[in-house]
């Protein structure tokens, strides 16, 4: 299964599971970004991290590579 | 919740809660016709804004809250807000009613915190701001159908064009007779059960006074480690924590994952029971306001375009700072100095005169030319916050600042400081995580700010050579690039260090919104920038003035009569000839000039070619100086500077350069002036002053060896471009940390620094030159 820093520019996907038990990951959450929700991958900065990406096609956040790597996601046919 | 006639007409507290950028400021400047009071909450640096609800029939207090995304709070932003939700803060009553405000374009993450807030128990009104937004991007949102979902009246408004602010306004007049709305039921049942169960049981646990009810409890259990828990371990100690521990035990194994459960089951609720209410265009059709950030975002976060936009925009930021202020603190500085003169000559020559004019005015001048510098910055940062780049920066940096352990936010705040560290602390207010901040706000005043340049500059034309290295570079240009580059080089180490001692923590996660791009609100950003420049003035302003104060007592006391007899009898001598010059063409003088300005009357009153009028004028001048300088370097200052002598030797200074630096530990630019008066050239001199050039070029030791050479000059400059040799950031660090244990920290790594930069630079270049 990929994950979310895996995806190309421009390609969506819907969450799968987000792995680690912190306060992140239930920030993470408590944004919408919950199994099931759809994600686009928008792009990276320009020195390669963080990435931006959009939930559910509404609002954009950007997070870390390492932080993307915590969440699964299946790519959009 | 009585609604006893009595409290129904009493005044009554609303808070404006939402999440980030939902346009809370600006609904409450509609709400309240921009009359707020800005203050700070108690111990923390979090903005507190209230005024009063406008055209209301009874007083309504209106609070506009940092914002949240959730009561699981996160920053210190959050932490207040949640805490004046529930009434926690000492300093801030409980509200008697809550308007959720939530952006209609990005409905379901809003609610996610509005349903959170239905658990409370307060009259609750949902503002559904942004209509406009969520129209133009095809979203039909049925009102009344979701008041019904949500128990609560539901007002579209779009605060920009002050659309449905009457209709919210009316609502909030009544808001605490409004029914109190009934919790959503969102979570599964086991949840609910232990729930109820655990504030059963921490009900016999607490002692009398602190209660837990089930809303309470039910933050407990959702809250791993929050503050919820915090709180009640800390009343009812161990057994606390073991029944909490417990209790999320037998959720943990019935299948429930804590930490995603309160996410997982509101987001349920809400497509359940709101979805039905909300049109959605067609699957498939793009929003209009995704469309225009999108492409916008295209440009301004580009690989190439981005990164020159961020670098041209940082420029022209910096260059505000830096250039545009200058004729606005030029111009305080001349209205200070000119009142200065009034009242100098006001008030009796004497001790007073001087407090007055080199205490007082001067002190207060020194506060106020930091003026024009906070204005610009803040205009700048609100404009770009308002417009939505301020995320796009922090974006584009985060990159480069995580290799020190701070994140993209640290940037403006850092780049700021290169003009002047206060406004650049003030601004790292921006930076969520409460250790990032710290550090960034250690290490802000070791970036070169511009009151550093006369000293490099007075130091880098007296003795550095004026040839060029590699054919073109200039020799004065590399060693003042190199004065920068020594306080960016040693911030790297420092704040490398912080994050791993004092103020370890993992590297933060860097999770921002980067919200839509809008047009900037012009009354929004002046509001902001005019309240940022007010709290300087009050906060900082004490204390650089209680400094400049103390300062000034340090140089004028003691006053030996003998110096005052010394000048006298010097004054007589010199006056001598010129008296006898005027006596030789017949004018009789009652009273010889005591002064330069003596000199001058006399002139004006007698015309006469027989005596140079102007070189006897200049020759009491000098003499003044002279008693200028005796009196300083024999006053307090000058004795601690020669106590200091034997620490300040290994730099290569002698007493009285220490005492230069020792004067200048309040504000480092007033060092000019200070050996100005030391060398005997009175107060007025300035950086460009070839007299004093020579003077310093002339300087010696006692046994007759140059006092100066390019060794001396480098470990001055270092240490002024390592110190904290500034009270109004001493004052600002106190002001934005809340104790005076971050200030002298700083105070004191800095100083060592200095000291130790100084020494090396010193003994290496001595060795190499
Ligand atoms: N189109 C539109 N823009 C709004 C509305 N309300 C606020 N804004 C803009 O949204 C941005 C954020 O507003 P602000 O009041 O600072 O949000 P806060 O962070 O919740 O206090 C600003 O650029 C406002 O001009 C609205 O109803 N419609
Ligand atoms: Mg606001």
């Amino acid at each position: 299964m990929p994950t979310l820093d895996e995806l190309q520019t421009g390609e969506a996907a819907t969450v799968t599971a987000l792995e680690g038990d912190d306060t992140y990951v239930q920030r993470l959450m408590e944004l919408g970004l919950i199994e099931g929700v759809r994600v686009e991958f928008l792009r990276r900065a320009p020195m390669g991290d963080p990435l931006e990406i959009r939930i559910d096609n509404t609002f954009r956040l950007s997070l870390r590579r390492e932080d993307a790597r915590r969440i699964a996601v299946e790519r959009a046919s | 919740m009585t609604n006893s006639p009595q409290t129904a007409a009493a005044s009554m507290r609303v808070v404006l809660l939402g999440n980030p950028n939902t346009g809370k400021t600006t609904l409450f400047n509609a709400l309240t016709g921009h009359r707020a009071r800005v203050g700070n909450y108690a111990g923390v640096t979090v903005e507190k804004r209230e005024g009063p609800l406008r055209d209301a029939a009874r007083a309504v207090t209106l609070v506009d809250l940092p914002g949240t995304y959730s009561l699981a709070a996160h920053s210190a932003d959050e932490f207040v807000a949640v805490e004046v939700l529930l009434g926690l803060r000492r300093d801030t009553p409980r509200p008697d009613a809550v308007v959720v405000v939530a952006d209609a374009s990005n409905l379901e993450r809003n609610l996610f915190l509005a349903t959170q807030v239905l658990d409370l128990g307060l009259p609750t009104i949902v503002a559904l701001n942004m209509i406009d937004v969520a129209e133009k991007d095809g979203l039909r949102i049925d009102a009344a159908g979701l008041s019904l979902a949500l128990g609560v009246p539901v007002v579209p408004t779009n605060a920009r064009d002050r659309k449905g602010v009457t209709e919210l306004a009316v609502r909030i007049a009544d808001a605490d007779r409004l029914p109190v709305p009934t919790a959503p039921a969102v979570f599964p049942p086991e949840f609910v059960a232990t729930r109820e169960a655990l504030a059963t049981e921490l009900a016999g646990l607490l002692p009398a006074g602190t209660a837990c009810d089930a809303f309470a409890a039910g933050r407990v259990l959702l809250e791993v480690d929050g503050t919820f828990e915090e709180r009640l371990v800390a009343a009812g100690g161990e057994p606390v924590r073991a029944a909490i521990g417990r209790a999320r035990e037998s959720l943990e194994t019935a299948g429930h994952r804590l930490r995603a459960l309160e996410a997982r089951s509101r987001y349920q609720w809400i497509r359940t029971h709101v979805a039905p209410h909300v049109k959605r265009p067609a699957a498939g059709t793009r929003r209009a306001s995704q469309e225009t950030t999108e492409r916008i975002d295209r440009v301004l976060t580009h690989r190439i375009w981005g990164s020159l936009i961020f670098l041209l925009l940082m420029g022209l930021v910096f260059q505000a700072i830096y250039t545009w202020s200058a004729p606005l603190m030029d111009g305080i500085e001349g209205v200070f100095a000119l009142l200065g003169d009034w009242l100098g000559g006001m008030l009796p020559e004497g001790a007073l005169q001087s407090l007055v004019v080199n205490g007082i005015v001067a002190g207060v001048g020194g506060v106020m030319v930091f003026l024009p510098q906070i204005l610009v910055l803040f205009l700048f940062i609100a404009l770009l916050e308002d417009v939505g780049y301020m995320a796009r920066a922090a974006f584009l940096m985060d990159r480069l600042l995580s290799r020190f352990g701070l994140s993209g936010r640290s940037f403006i705040p850092m780049l700021s400081s290169f003009a002047c560290a206060i406004p650049g602390i003030m601004a790292t207010r921006t930076i969520e995580n409460p250790r990032d901040r710290l550090a960034t706000i250690l290490i802000a005043p070791l970036m070169s700010c511009s009151a550093r340049l006369p000293v490099y500059t007075l130091m880098i034309a007296a003795f550095v050579p004026e040839g060029t290295v590699a054919g073109f570079l200039s020799l004065q240009g590399l060693v003042l690039l190199g004065m920068y580059l020594v306080g960016i080089g040693v911030s790297a180490p420092v704040t490398w260090i912080l994050k791993r001692t004092l103020l370890k923590s993992r590297t933060p996660n860097f999770l921002i919104e980067l919200p839509p791009y809008r047009k900037p609100l012009l009354s929004n950003v002046f509001s902001r920038m005019v309240d940022r420049g007010r709290e300087f003035l009050v906060r900082a302003g004490t204390i650089i003035l209680a400094v400049a104060i103390v300062v000034w007592a340090l140089s004028y006391y003691p006053r030996p009569a003998e110096v005052f007899e010394r000048y006298e009898s010097s004054v007589a001598t010199a006056n001598a000839p010129y008296l006898t010059g005027l006596a030789s063409v017949g004018v009789a003088v009652d009273e010889a000039p005591g002064d330069a300005a003596g000199v001058e009357a006399l002139a004006d009153a007698h015309e006469t070619v027989a005596v140079d009028f102007a070189a006897w004028a200049e020759e009491l001048a000098a003499l003044e100086f002279e008693r200028d300088g005796e009196l300083l370097r024999r006053s307090a200052l000058g004795t601690m500077g020669r106590a200091i002598e034997p620490l300040v030797r290994p730099l290569g200074w002698d007493w009285r350069i220490g005492m230069a630096a020792i004067a200048s530990f309040p504000a480092r630019e007033v060092v000019i002036a200070v050996l100005g008066v030391i060398f005997d050239l009175g107060p007025e001199t300035d950086e460009e002053d070839p007299r004093l050039k020579e003077k310093l070029q002339a300087a010696e030791w006692p046994d007759g060896r140059p006092l100066f050479n390019l060794p001396v000059a480098l470990s001055l400059m270092v240490f002024f471009a390592l110190c904290l040799q500034c009270a109004a950031t001493i004052a600002i660090i106190k002001r934005e940390t809340n104790s005076w244990r971050w200030p002298l920290f700083a105070f004191g790594y800095m100083t060592a620094l200095a000291y130790i930069g100084a020494f090396l630079v010193y003994r290496v270049s001595s060795l190499l030159l």
